[in-house]
C-alpha cells in the first residue's frame, strides 16, 4: 500500500487535472481554436510544399510533430492563463495542495489535450498527406511518450513565464529549443510507424520516455519554488 | 540613500588583463599566420588533402568553444550557489557569465561555419551532431538572457533564471560528448589534442590560444559583473529617488491643507 502522502499527491493531481479538463470542456477553446489552428498549419505545409503528394508523404512525420509543438504552445499558455484569471493561482497556493500534485495535475491535463490533438491530427495526416500506418503499437506509444514529455517540459516552462508581461513571446523562445529532442525522437519513431524511412522507431521511443521522465522529475521538484511567486 | 561607489567598470586588474589580452592576441596572430604551416597530408594514392590555410581558424574556433562551455558552466555553478546562498552576487555572476558564453557560442558557430565552407564544402552541415547541438545550446541560453531582461522583481527573476540555467547545463554535456556518442552521425573530429594527432606548432599555438582566451574571459567577466553591479545600484538609486519625491509630494499636500 502506498504511503498516505503519496496517495494524497495522486488524488490531488487527479483533482487538478479534472479541474483543468472541466474548464476546457466548458470553454471549448481547444476544440474551437487550437485544433482548427493545427489543421490550418497542416494545410499551409501542403501549400508550402507545392502539394507534392510524394514529398508530403515523406515529410509527414516531421510536419505532424512541428504542428503538435506549435499547437502545444497555445494549450500550455491557455492552461496558465486560466489559473491567473481571477487570482485562481493564489487560491490554489492557499489550498495547501502539494506543488508536486499541482505540477502532475496540470501536466496530465495538458498531456490529455495533446493526445486528443494528436489523434485528430493523425487522422488529418492520413487523409490529407495520404500516409499509411504500418506499426500501430509504435505510433500509439510514441504519441503518448511525446505528449508526456512536451506536457512535462511545457508545464515547467509555462510556470516559469507565468505572471510575466511577456509570457506569449517568451514561452516559445524558451520551450521550443528544449523540446527539440522530442521533435527528433518522435519524428524518427513516426517515420518508422508510417514506413517512410528505415528509422529504428522503438529505440527513439526510449529517448522520448527518458525525456518525459527527466522533465517530470525536475518539474515536480522545482515547481514549489515557482508556484510560490507566480 | 545609497550611492554609487565608482561609476566605472575598470580597475588596475582589468587594465592588466586587458593589456595582456591585447599582447597575447597580437602574438597569437603572428604565430597562427607566420609560424604554423598549412595543414596538408599526402594520401597513399599521392593526393594532397587537409584543411590547408583554414586550419588557422581553429585558433579562434576551438578557444571560442571552450570559452562558451566555461561561460555556461560558470552560469550553472553560480546558479547552484545562488540556490544555496540567495545573494545578488551569485545572481549577477550567473548573468555575466551566461552573456559571455552566448557571445563565444555565436562566435564558435560563425567561425565553424566559415571553416566548414572550404573544408566540408558547406556553410552548415545538418548531419553534424555537434554543430546542431551547439546551436540548440546557444538558443537555450539566449532564452536565459531574455528572461534576465524581463522587468520583474529581482528575486523572482533570479529564481526563474536558475531553473533555465540548470536545464540548459545539460546541453553542455550533450554538446561536449556528442562526437563520441554519435560517432557515426558527425563530421566533427574527435579530440585530436589528447590523441596527439596534430603537429607540434599547431598544438603549441592552440594551447597558447586557450591561455589568451582565458585571460580575455576573465577580463570580460570582471567588466560585465561590475556593469551588472552598477546597474543594480542605479536601479536602487531610482527607487530611492522616487520614494523621496513621493514623500516630498505628501509633504506639500499636507502644507496646502493647512492654508486657509
Amino acid at each position: 500500500m502506498l504511503p498516505l502522502r503519496v496517495t494524497a499527491v495522486f488524488r490531488d493531481a487527479w483533482l487538478i487535472a479534472g479541474k483543468d479538463l472541466k474548464i476546457e470542456m466548458r470553454a471549448r477553446v481547444g476544440i474551437n481554436q487550437i485544433v482548427p489552428f493545427a489543421v490550418t498549419v497542416l494545410v499551409l505545409f501542403a501549400f508550402a510544399l507545392d502539394t507534392d503528394q510524394e514529398a508530403l508523404r515523406t515529410y509527414a512525420p516531421g510536419l505532424f510533430w512541428v504542428t503538435v509543438l506549435l499547437a502545444s504552445l497555445l494549450a500550455i499558455g491557455r492552461s496558465f492563463a486560466v489559473d491567473l484569471a481571477d487570482g485562481a493561482s493564489d487560491r490554489l497556493l492557499l489550498s495547501g495542495i502539494d506543488p508536486i500534485a499541482v505540477f502532475g495535475g496540470k501536466a496530465a491535463a495538458i498531456a490529455i489535450q495533446l493526445v486528443v490533438l494528436e489523434v485528430l491530427l493523425a487522422a488529418g495526416v492520413v487523409l490529407l498527406f495520404d500516409v499509411t500506418v504500418h506499426r500501430y503499437g509504435l505510433l500509439v506509444c510514441a504519441g503518448l511518450a511525446a505528449a508526456a514529455g512536451v506536457a512535462a517540459a511545457g508545464t515547467l516552462y509555462g510556470a516559469l513565464v507565468s505572471g510575466l508581461g511577456v509570457r506569449e513571446t517568451l514561452l516559445p523562445m524558451l520551450l521550443l529549443p528544449v523540446v527539440a529532442p522530442v521533435l527528433v525522437g518522435a519524428t524518427r519513431a513516426f517515420q518508422d510507424a508510417f514506413g517512410v524511412a528505415g528509422a529504428e522507431g522503438w529505440a527513439w521511443l526510449g529517448l522520448l520516455a527518458g525525456f518525459a521522465a527527466i522533465y517530470g522529475v525536475f518539474g515536480a521538484l522545482s515547481y514549489g519554488a515557482l508556484l510560490e511567486e507566480a | 540613500m545609497s550611492t554609487v561607489v565608482a561609476a566605472t567598470t575598470s580597475s588596475k586588474a582589468t587594465r592588466v588583463l586587458g593589456w595582456l589580452t591585447l599582447a597575447g592576441f597580437a602574438l597569437l596572430v603572428a604565430l597562427a599566420f607566420a609560424w604554423v604551416p598549412e595543414d596538408t597530408r599526402i594520401t597513399e594514392q599521392g593526393d594532397v588533402v587537409g584543411q590547408f590555410d583554414a586550419v588557422r581558424l581553429m585558433f579562434v574556433h576551438v578557444p571560442s568553444a571552450i570559452l562558451a562551455y566555461t561561460g555556461f558552466g560558470l552560469t550553472f555553478l553560480a546558479s547552484l550557489a545562488y540556490l544555496r546562498w540567495r545573494t545578488d552576487w551569485w545572481d549577477m555572476m550567473a548573468h555575466a557569465s551566461a552573456e559571455i558564453g552566448v557571445v563565444f557560442g555565436v562566435l564558435t558557430l560563425v567561425t565553424g561555419s566559415i571553416w566548414g565552407r572550404p573544408t566540408w564544402q558547406t556553410w552548415w552541415e545538418w548531419g553534424d551532431v555537434r554543430q546542431v547541438t551547439t546551436l540548440v545550446m546557444v538558443l537555450v541560453f539566449v532564452g536565459y538572457l531574455a528572461m534576465r531582461r524581463i522587468p520583474a522583481d529581482t528575486a523572482v527573476r533570479a529564481r526563474r533564471s536558475v531553473v533555465i540555467a540548470l536545464v540548459g547545463a545539460v546541453n553542455i554535456v550533450i554538446v561536449n560528448r556528442s562526437v563520441d556518442w554519435w560517432e557515426n552521425r558527425t563530421l566533427h573530429q574527435q579530440s585530436t589534442l589528447t590523441a596527439r594527432k596534430i603537429r607540434d606548432e599547431t598544438l603549441f599555438t592552440l594551447s597558447f590560444s586557450f591561455a589568451v582566451g582565458m585571460v580575455l574571459f576573465a577580463w570580460l567577466l570582471l567588466h560585465r559583473f561590475r556593469l551588472a553591479y552598477l546597474e543594480s545600484q542605479i536601479e536602487q538609486l531610482e527607487v530611492d529617488e522616487a520614494m523621496e519625491e513621493r514623500r516630498a509630494e505628501a509633504g506639500l499636500s499636507d502644507d496646502s491643507k493647512e492654508q486657509p
